[in-house]
């Protein structure tokens, strides 16, 4: 088991930090499969993260309730604003919740006694096993996979497809939405808590438009038609910066690439095997 | 000290005006909320200071390289990206998305081109002379630019109300389809739309650099966030009220780094921003309307 | 016979334009209901404000002497009335089983916290949702394509999936929007028999449809609503000789053919 013990000192952070990712961009995911798009996540992982945090460096919390603290809030954040922003769809709503992300970052910016202020936390203990990030990726995946085939899951479609319709069904909208907002900064802030656990560094500026962007790029990349896309979008955005090292700054102009590629190309995403089959079934007619 | 004080936001008013107005422009005629032109403001800023450093151009042939080389920037992103985007009637989140991307790449470029340390225009391409007005002074820079927002906003705004081209442009905002029926070339029309955007996101890069003398590669991710706070203040698609609303952030913002501290001035923007969203979506000016195919 | 739906000098104005105007309606349980009128009349409004989509200007809304004004739309669809829409609105990417089984949605008897809990109920519950759902669809002979995406299927055969996904929310009262708007005379005959067949499984059913030969000969009573206005309510007989009726399709090209469809039809 050498090689292993090998490989893990050194890659130990990726594959953890790739965890992480992925319960990230199941966070959106879990709004996107509701048909909003919210750009607010990676706020809702800076509250969680500092929230974490704190709890862990100032008051010794055992790292269990630190976790939980780092879900409950920006579940309740979430819950506050979900109520106003809620109502709003599409491009407002996006916006509306790009322009909370930032607040809350330059918040954490400014709250310096509480929060470190531009220098952020240092010193976090570093509590994240491999087995918590495993454990929570393992549960959040089998409560989504539930969630999808039961009739929560069926109205989050229903509302992405027709908002009117389902309200006619009988479907709660916008009870339905708000589970999905805060469930989806719930699992954010966990990503966060873990994430802050295994840096032991954080700093506001990882919280703000970008963090946000790669989130969304995640779920996109991977595709949101199913539970593996966010994954798999998850896995390729965080291994690419490693593969991609020797070219330093402009890894990041190949995300953006990537990206632009995916939307033109692939717009359900790589895990949409849709477009393999079709194309698979058109050579076959052609032998 | 007040007066002094409304000069530095009437300056800032008028450079997020111009960055607004290809904002809205864009918007309006394409529906499409392009997350990178900010970035394409920045490109206008480095542009212009390579035209000087290296082609030795002066300030106002800095200023023309700048928008022509951003307006054919913003024509490329529409032809190559936008373009098969808007023929496969792809829903409006989706070319957002693409222009994050194109955000991305011309961000991490310039940056790994030109390093992520502040640039500076070289001195005295600007003169140091200021105008005095009774207790006002106004540097050359900011004259100037209060004179070349205020001369091209009143031309577009002209151009939209009296001219042929301005009905067209309105009629596509409006309804592209029914445009199209109308016999008006619609796609030449983005395309135009595109390019004059963008070049008046260049040069609004340029004045922007010239003012706060700092130019950098994320210098744009903070100029987007307030496009977009105001153009939701204003109204989407709105002119008048993106014009009026970068007034109002100008002013805004100046005033509350004068009287509460600058460590909380980008946060103006969104806090308005959210409040706006919360209590009138539709802006000063807008209408919620999503605008008929 | 107790009244199932009361409209009571129901109004809706937009602006200055007043769509609906005193608009008094008693409808009994059971039975099949038509309201006609010329385009623009007004019809689909009603049902938008029955349902709880818009607010009326005035009046009242009672369902089994329940007021329903100010009521959220989901919360009218469980008190139990049910709606199918002018232009089709099925949840495309969604099987038609799935489709039918959105409509189950208030009946199911778990919530979001029992998803994490009893693993029993949930899958009891959804297998009597699947099996419902698959009974729903066979009355509209629709359930050989349960599996199928919504979106492959004929115009006609949509619309009898949104009957079907109505009619899964339980409904005690079904509001039908133009049922056989678009379809072939060999559908819409399928379909007068599927509605007469779902009449006699005990729903009430209140419907808006232009095709007259297919309102009279489904309904026993029918009101005419004309301007935002009711001119007129009676059998199809009384109806068809009403001298109002007569003067306010004949003032609408489009629907002489559609009156004298009607005279042929009661020839």
């Amino acid at each position: 088991m050498e090689w292993f013990d090998n490989f893990w000192s050194v890659y130990s952070n990726l594959v953890l930090t790739l965890g992480t990712n992925a319960l990230l961009a199941l966070s959106i995911y879990l709004t996107l499969s509701c048909g909003m798009l919210v750009i607010a996540n990676a706020a809702f992982m800076g509250l969680g993260a500092y929230s974490a945090a704190l709890l862990t460096m100032n008051y010794d919390a055992p790292f269990a309730l630190a976790l939980a603290a780092g879900m409950a809030v920006p579940a309740v954040m979430a819950f506050v604003i979900g109520k106003p922003t809620l109502r709003l769809s599409g491009v407002y709503l996006a916006m509306a919740t790009l322009a909370f992300g930032e607040v809350v970052r330059i918040a954490l910016l400014n709250a310096e006694s509480i929060t470190g202020g531009a220098l952020g936390l240092n010193g976090i203990p570093q509590s994240t096993q491999w087995w918590h990030v495993a454990l929570a990726l393992t549960l959040t995946l089998a409560l989504l996979w539930r969630l999808r085939r039961s009739k929560v899951g069926r109205a989050f479609e229903a509302i992405k497809e027709d908002e009117t319709a389902a309200g006619l069904m009988g479907i709660d909208v916008g009870a339905h939405k708000m589970l999905a907002f805060v469930l989806g900064a719930a699992l954010a802030g966990l990503a966060g808590a873990l994430n802050a656990h295994l840096t032991f560094f954080i700093g506001p500026s990882e919280y703000g438009f970008d963090r946000g962007v790669e989130i969304l790029t995640m779920a996109i990349l991977g595709g949101i038609g199913n539970l593996t896309g966010p994954v798999l979008g998850a896995l390729i955005l965080t291994l690419l910066p490693e593969l991609l090292r020797s070219f330093k700054d402009f890894r990041l102009v190949v995300n953006g690439f990537i990206l632009v590629l995916i939307v033109l190309f692939l717009p359900k995403g790589i895990s949409d095997t849709t477009r393999l089959r079709q194309w698979l079934a058109q050579r076959r007619s052609r032998a | 000290m007040l007066e002094q004080q409304l000069v530095n936001a009437l300056s800032l008013g008028c450079v997020y005006a111009l960055f607004a107005l290809g904002f809205t422009l864009i918007f309006g005629v394409l529906g499409v909320i392009n997350l990178s032109h900010g970035a394409v403001f920045m490109v206008g800023a480095y542009a212009a200071e390579q035209a000087v450093t290296r082609l030795g151009f002066p300030l106002w042939g800095a200023l023309l390289s700048a928008f022509l080389f951003c307006g054919t920037l913003g024509l490329l992103i529409d032809f190559l990206v936008l373009r098969p985007l808007r023929a496969r009637n792809a829903p409006h989140l989706i070319p957002m998305i693409a222009t994050i991307g194109v955000a991305i790449i011309l961000n991490n470029g310039v940056q790994g081109i030109f390093g992520a340390e502040n640039l500076r225009f070289a001195p005295g391409l600007v003169s140091d002379e200021s105008l005095s007005l009774g207790g006002l002074h106004l540097t050359a820079i900011e004259l100037g630019i209060i004179l070349l927002s205020f001369a091209l906003m009143a031309v577009l705004l002209l151009a939209l109300k009296k001219t042929q081209l301005g009905r067209a442009l309105r009629a596509i905002a409006e309804s592209p389809k029914a445009a199209y029926l109308l016999g008006i070339n619609v796609e030449g029309l983005f395309y135009l739309t595109s390019f004059a955007a963008a070049g008046l996101g260049g040069l609004a890069g340029v004045l922007i650099g010239l003012y706060s003398n700092a130019l950098f590669p994320l210098m744009g991710q903070p100029m987007l966030h307030k496009g977009i706070a105001v153009i939701i203040l204003g109204g989407m698609g709105d002119i008048r009220g993106a014009l009026l609303g970068a007034l109002f952030l100008g002013f805004a913002e100046v005033l509350s780094v004068a009287y509460i501290g600058s460590s909380m001035r980008d946060a103006v923007a969104f806090g308005l921003l959210f409040l706006i969203l919360l209590v009138r979506p539709k802006g000063l000016f807008g209408t919620l309307q999503e605008r008929k195919v | 016979m107790s009244t199932t739906l009361k409209l009571t000098s129901l109004s809706r104005h937009f602006g200055g334009l007043k769509v609906l105007q005193d608009v008094n309606l008693e409808i009994p349980q059971g039975g099949i209901f038509g309201l006609i009128g010329p385009n623009g009349a007004g019809k689909t409004t009603v049902f938008n404000l029955i349902t709880g989509l818009l607010p009326p200007t005035g009046g009242r809304i009672e369902f089994n002497g329940q007021n329903l004004v100010g009521l959220q739309p989901h919360e009218i669809t469980r008190l139990g009335i049910g709606r199918t829409f002018q232009n089709i609105r099925i949840f495309k990417d969604m099987s038609l089983l799935e489709n039918v089984m959105v409509g189950l949605h208030g009946q199911l008897q778990y919530g979001p916290l029992g998803l994490l809990a009893s693993s029993g109920l949930f899958r009891s519950e959804e297998r009597r949702a699947r099996e419902r759902a698959h009974e729903l669809l066979s009355w509209v002979k629709l359930d050989h394509k349960a599996a199928d995406k919504a979106d492959n299927l004929s115009y006609g055969e949509q619309r009898k999936l949104e009957l079907a996904r109505a009619l899964a929310t339980n409904p005690k009262l079904l509001l039908l929007d133009e049922p056989v708007a678009g379809m072939n005379s060999t559908e819409k005959v399928e379909l007068m028999a599927e509605i007469r067949n779902i009449s006699e499984r005990g729903y009430t059913i209140f419907m808006i449809e232009h095709d007259m030969r297919f309102v009279m000969g489904l309904c026993a009573d029918i009101a005419v609503l004309n301007f935002g206005r009711i001119i007129a309510r009676g059998s199809p007989d009384a109806i068809r000789n009403d001298p109002q009726v007569i003067e306010a399709y004949l003032g609408r090209e489009d629907d002489e053919a559609s009156l004298d469809d009607a005279k042929a039809g009661a020839a």
